[in-house]
C-alpha cells in the first residue's frame, strides 16, 4: 500500500525538474553560469579581437574586411620584430631568474625560525602592492638624474659617473627585467612553498639514513616531487610576463627607440595612441599563437610528470 | 504595545503602491523626466594644467559662473596630458564620454569623424579678436571653414637657461646658431652643467625639440602634396650627424629617458643649464622663490631667460604644442556644450585664464599678442608670439591624420634617438623613412 502510494501520480516531481535527475542535464544547468561568463567575457572579446583584426578599423571609422593585411603588415613592420624579440627576451630571463630565486626563498622559508610567519607575510610584498604604484617607485630609483643607485654607487666609489638607467637601451631592458623579477619572485617563492610543504619530511629522513647528502636528496627526493607545482606556477607566470602592460608602460612607455617596447604596449601604442584599432588588435593576436604553443608544450609536459 | 493589524499592513502597502504607480504614470502621461534629469550638464575633460592655479580658478571661478549664467550643470575634468588619447578612443568606439574633450596638436585630424564642426563658434571668435593665426587654422580646420577643434591655445617651447651659468662660460646672449650652442654647451658640460633635452616617447618636449631642429636643417617629412615622402636628404643626415656630436659634447646623455617633467626637475635641482620647456620652469620658480635658490643665494627666478631655439642652414623653427576643445558627435548635449564654448570664449571669460597662466599659454588670436600682460614680465614676453610661429608636424604637407600618426608613433623623434645610441646617421634616417613611407603610402 505504501509503495503505491510513494510511486503514485500524486508524489512525482514535476517532468522539468525531473529532468535534472539526469546528470547530463544537472552537469549542464551546473555548466550553465560559468560557460556564459566565460562566453561573454572570454570568448566574445576574443571573437571580436579576431573580427577588428581582419578589418581597417581606425577610431570613429568602422572600415572594410581586408582579410590578413594587417598581419602582412606588422610582419614588415621593424619595430614589430624588435618588440617580439623583447617580449621573449624579457620573458626568458625574467622566468629563470625568478624560478632560481624563488626556489631558494622556499626552501630557506621551508625551515624553522623565530619569525617565519612574519617573513612571509613580508616576502609577499612586492605582490600585493599595486604594480603601477611600485613602478613609481622604481622609477625615481632608476631616474637619470636623482636615481638613489646611482648615489649610493657613487658615495661608495664603485661609479664616478652616472650610470643611464633608463636611457641605455640595453640597461633600459635591464631594469625593467629586474623590476619583474622583484615583483614576481614572491608569487614562486610562496607557491614553491606550499608544494615543499606536501613533500613528507619521511621521505627526506630515509634518504638520509641511506647516506644521501643534502644536494642529492635536493635533487632525488625535492625537485622530482616539486616538479608538477614548479610546472603549473611557471606556466602562470609566462602567460603573465609575456603579456605584461604596465611595468613598461609606467616606466619607460616603450622607449628609448623601442629598445623596451613589448607585445601589449606596442599594440596599445598604435591603437589607442595612433588610433589604428585593426593594427593594434593584430599586435595583440600575434601574441596568441606564440603562448598557444607555449602553453600546450607545457600543459602535455606536466601530463607526462604526473601521470610517470 | 500597539498591535499592528495585517489589513493595515496591507492598506499601506497598497496606498504606497498606488501612489507610486499614480506618479510614473503621471511622468508617463507627459511624456518628461522629472525634474531633476531635466538639468542638462557638460562634461569636460581638459589635461591637467601645468600651472595649477589655473585650474584652481577654473573649479573655483569660472565653473560656478558658467552654471549660472546658462543654467547647466558643468562638470569639469582633469588627466594628466598622456591620457587624453586614450580616453578619446574609449568615449568614441563606446558612443559615450565627455561631451568636450581637450586635443593636442593634430588629433583634431585623428578623430575628424567623430567631431562636430564648431566653425561657426571659429568665426565669431576669429572676427572679433582680429583673426585666428594660420598655425592653429592649420592645425583646427580642414582649410574649408570647418573646424574639428575650437582653438584653445598654445603653449609655447622656448629654451629656459641660466643666464650667470652661459655667462661664466663667455655667451653673454642665448647661443642663435646650432654651432655656437654646441660650442657654449661643450664648456657647460665641461663644467657638469650639460644643456638638457628629453628624446623619450613624450608628448611635449620631445617633438618640441626634434621637429624644429630637423626643419632648421632644411629637412622635411613629407612634400606640400602631402604624399611624396622626402625624408632622406643631405639636410636631414647633416641634422642626425650633428645631433650626434652635439649629444656627446654638450648634453645631458639621460636625457634618452625622460619624460615632459624630467627635464624641470632637472632644471630646478640646478644640474642642468638649458632645456626647451614651456614657461613651467619660470613660473614654478616665482611660486616658491625661498625653495628655488642660486648658489649665491638669489632667488632661482632671477637667473632664469627664455630664448627660441637656435638657426640651422634651413632657418629657424618652433613646434608648440597647440590646444583645442572638440564637441563630440557622440555627446548628447552638443548645444549646452556650444553655448559653453561660446561663452567660454567671451574676452572677459577668457581673460581670466589668460592671466592666470602668466604667459604660459599664448591665445590662438592676434588681438591677444599685445595685451598689456607681455609686458609685465620681460622673461615671459619671448612666448607672445608662439601662435604667430609655429609649424606643424607633417610639414611641408598639411597638419592631417598622417601628420598625427607619424608624430604618435615618435618617429622623428626616434630617428634621433638610435642615432645617439650609435646607429650610423644615415640607418637612422633610411629606418624613419621607410616608417615614414608606409604611413604616407597607405
Amino acid at each position: 500500500m505504501a509503495v503505491t502510494a510513494v510511486s503514485g501520480v500524486g508524489a512525482r516531481p514535476v517532468p522539468r525538474l525531473r529532468r535534472l535527475e539526469d546528470e547530463r542535464w544537472l552537469a549542464m544547468a551546473l555548466l550553465l553560469p560559468t560557460a556564459v561568463l566565460l562566453g561573454l567575457f572570454i570568448a566574445y572579446p576574443f571573437f571580436e579581437g579576431v573580427l577588428l583584426s581582419l578589418k581597417s578599423t581606425r577610431v570613429g571609422q568602422p572600415g572594410e574586411f581586408i582579410g590578413l593585411k594587417n598581419f602582412e603588415k606588422i610582419w614588415n613592420d621593424s619595430i614589430f620584430r624588435t618588440t617580439v624579440w623583447n617580449t621573449f627576451w624579457y620573458t626568458g630571463v625574467t622566468t629563470v631568474f625568478k624560478l632560481a630565486l624563488g626556489l631558494w626563498l622556499a626552501i630557506l622559508l621551508n625551515r624553522h625560525f623565530r619569525g617565519k610567519a612574519l617573513i612571509r607575510a613580508f616576502i609577499l610584498l612586492p605582490f600585493i602592492i599595486p604594480t603601477v604604484l611600485s613602478t613609481f617607485a622604481w622609477k625615481w630609483m632608476f631616474d637619470p638624474t636623482f636615481s638613489v643607485i646611482n648615489w649610493t654607487l657613487f658615495q661608495l666609489g664603485i661609479i664616478t659617473q652616472r650610470i643611464n638607467w633608463l636611457g641605455d637601451p640595453d640597461l633600459a631592458m635591464t631594469s625593467i627585467i629586474i623590476i619583474n623579477i622583484w615583483r614576481g619572485v614572491p608569487f614562486f617563492a610562496i607557491t614553491l612553498l606550499a608544494g615543499l610543504q606536501t613533500i613528507s619530511p619521511e621521505l627526506h629522513e630515509a634518504a638520509a639514513i641511506d647516506g644521501a647528502r643534502p644536494w642529492q636528496r635536493f635533487w632525488h627526493v625535492t625537485w622530482p616531487l616539486l616538479m608538477p607545482v614548479t610546472l603549473v606556477v611557471v606556466l602562470f607566470s609566462v602567460i603573465q610576463t609575456f603579456a605584461d602592460f604596465q611595468l613598461v608602460y609606467v616606466m619607460t612607455g616603450g622607449g628609448p627607440a623601442n629598445a623596451t617596447h613589448l607585445f601589449a604596449t606596442y599594440a596599445y601604442q598604435l591603437g589607442i595612441g595612433t588610433g589604428l584599432l585593426s593594427e593594434g588588435a593584430a599586435i595583440s593576436l600575434a601574441m596568441f599563437p606564440f603562448l598557444f604553443i607555449i602553453v600546450v608544450v607545457q600543459l602535455l609536459y606536466i601530463r607526462r610528470v604526473e601521470t610517470r | 504595545m500597539a498591535k499592528t493589524k495585517r489589513r493595515s499592513v496591507l492598506k499601506l502597502a497598497g496606498g504606497t503602491a498606488a501612489v507610486s504607480l499614480g506618479g510614473l504614470a503621471g511622468i508617463l502621461a507627459t511624456g518628461r523626466t522629472p525634474a531633476y534629469a531635466q538639468q542638462r550638464t557638460v562634461h569636460w575633460l581638459k589635461w591637467v594644467d601645468f600651472v595649477p592655479a589655473t585650474d584652481q580658478m577654473f573649479r573655483r571661478e569660472l565653473m560656478p559662473e558658467a552654471e549660472k549664467a546658462l543654467g547647466v550643470k558643468m562638470n569639469l575634468e582633469t588627466v594628466n596630458g598622456n591620457d587624453l588619447q586614450p580616453r578619446i578612443t574609449a568615449g568614441i568606439q563606446s558612443g559615450a564620454g565627455p561631451d568636450l574633450i581637450m586635443s593636442f596638436n593634430s588629433y583634431t585630424h585623428l578623430y575628424a569623424n567623430s567631431v562636430v564642426d564648431v566653425g561657426a563658434i571659429a568665426e565669431e571668435v576669429g572676427k572679433r579678436e582680429g583673426g585666428i593665426y594660420k598655425y592653429a587654422q592649420a592645425i583646427c580646420s580642414d582649410g574649408k571653414g570647418v573646424y574639428m577643434g575650437m582653438p584653445w591655445a598654445v603653449i609655447g617651447g622656448m629654451i629656459a637657461y641660466r643666464k650667470s651659468w652661459l655667462a661664466e662660460v663667455g655667451a653673454n646672449k642665448f647661443p642663435e646658431t646650432w654651432e655656437e650652442y654646441r660650442d657654449v654647451g661643450k664648456k657647460l658640460k665641461a663644467k657638469g652643467r650639460p644643456f638638457g633635452q628629453t628624446l623619450g616617447h613624450t608628448f611635449g618636449d620631445a617633438p618640441g625639440f626634434t621637429y624644429p631642429y630637423l626643419w632648421s636643417w632644411g629637412g622635411k617629412e613629407v612634400e606640400a602634396d602631402g604624399k611624396t615622402v622626402v625624408l632622406n636628404t643631405k639636410g636631414t643626415v647633416d641634422s642626425v650627424k650633428f645631433m650626434q656630436g652635439l649629444w656627446k659634447d654638450a648634453m645631458d646623455e639621460g636625457g634618452l629617458a625622460w619624460d615632459d617633467t624630467n627635464n624641470n626637475r632637472a632644471f630646478l635641482s640646478q644640474t642642468i643649464s638649458a632645456t626647451l620647456n614651456g614657461a613651467s620652469i619660470y613660473i614654478e620658480s616665482l611660486r616658491r622663490p625661498e625653495q628655488y635658490k642660486t648658489a649665491d643665494g638669489k632667488p632661482l627666478n632671477t637667473d632664469i631667460l627664455h630664448a627660441p631655439l637656435p638657426k640651422g642652414p634651413g632657418g629657424q623653427y618652433g613646434f608648440h604644442l597647440l590646444q583645442s576643445n572638440m564637441l563630440m558627435k557622440y555627446s548628447k548635449n552638443q548645444d549646452a556644450a556650444k553655448e559653453f564654448l561660446k561663452w567660454l570664449h567671451q574676452e572677459a571669460n577668457y581673460r581670466k585664464f589668460f592671466e592666470s597662466q602668466k604667459g604660459f599659454a599664448t591665445p590662438c588670436t592676434v588681438k591677444w599678442e599685445s595685451d598689456k600682460l607681455w609686458d609685465v614680465d620681460p622673461v615671459m614676453t619671448p612666448y607672445k608670439v608662439a601662435a604667430k610661429l609655429g609649424q606643424a608636424p607633417g610639414f611641408a604637407g598639411p597638419p592631417n591624420a598622417k601628420a598625427q600618426e607619424g608624430l604618435s608613433k615618435y618617429i622623428i623623434t626616434d630617428m634621433y634617438a638610435k642615432a645617439v645610441q650609435g646607429m650610423p646617421a644615415e640607418d637612422a634616417v633610411k629606418w624613419a623613412e621607410g616608417e615614414l613611407k608606409k604611413i604616407y603610402g597607405a
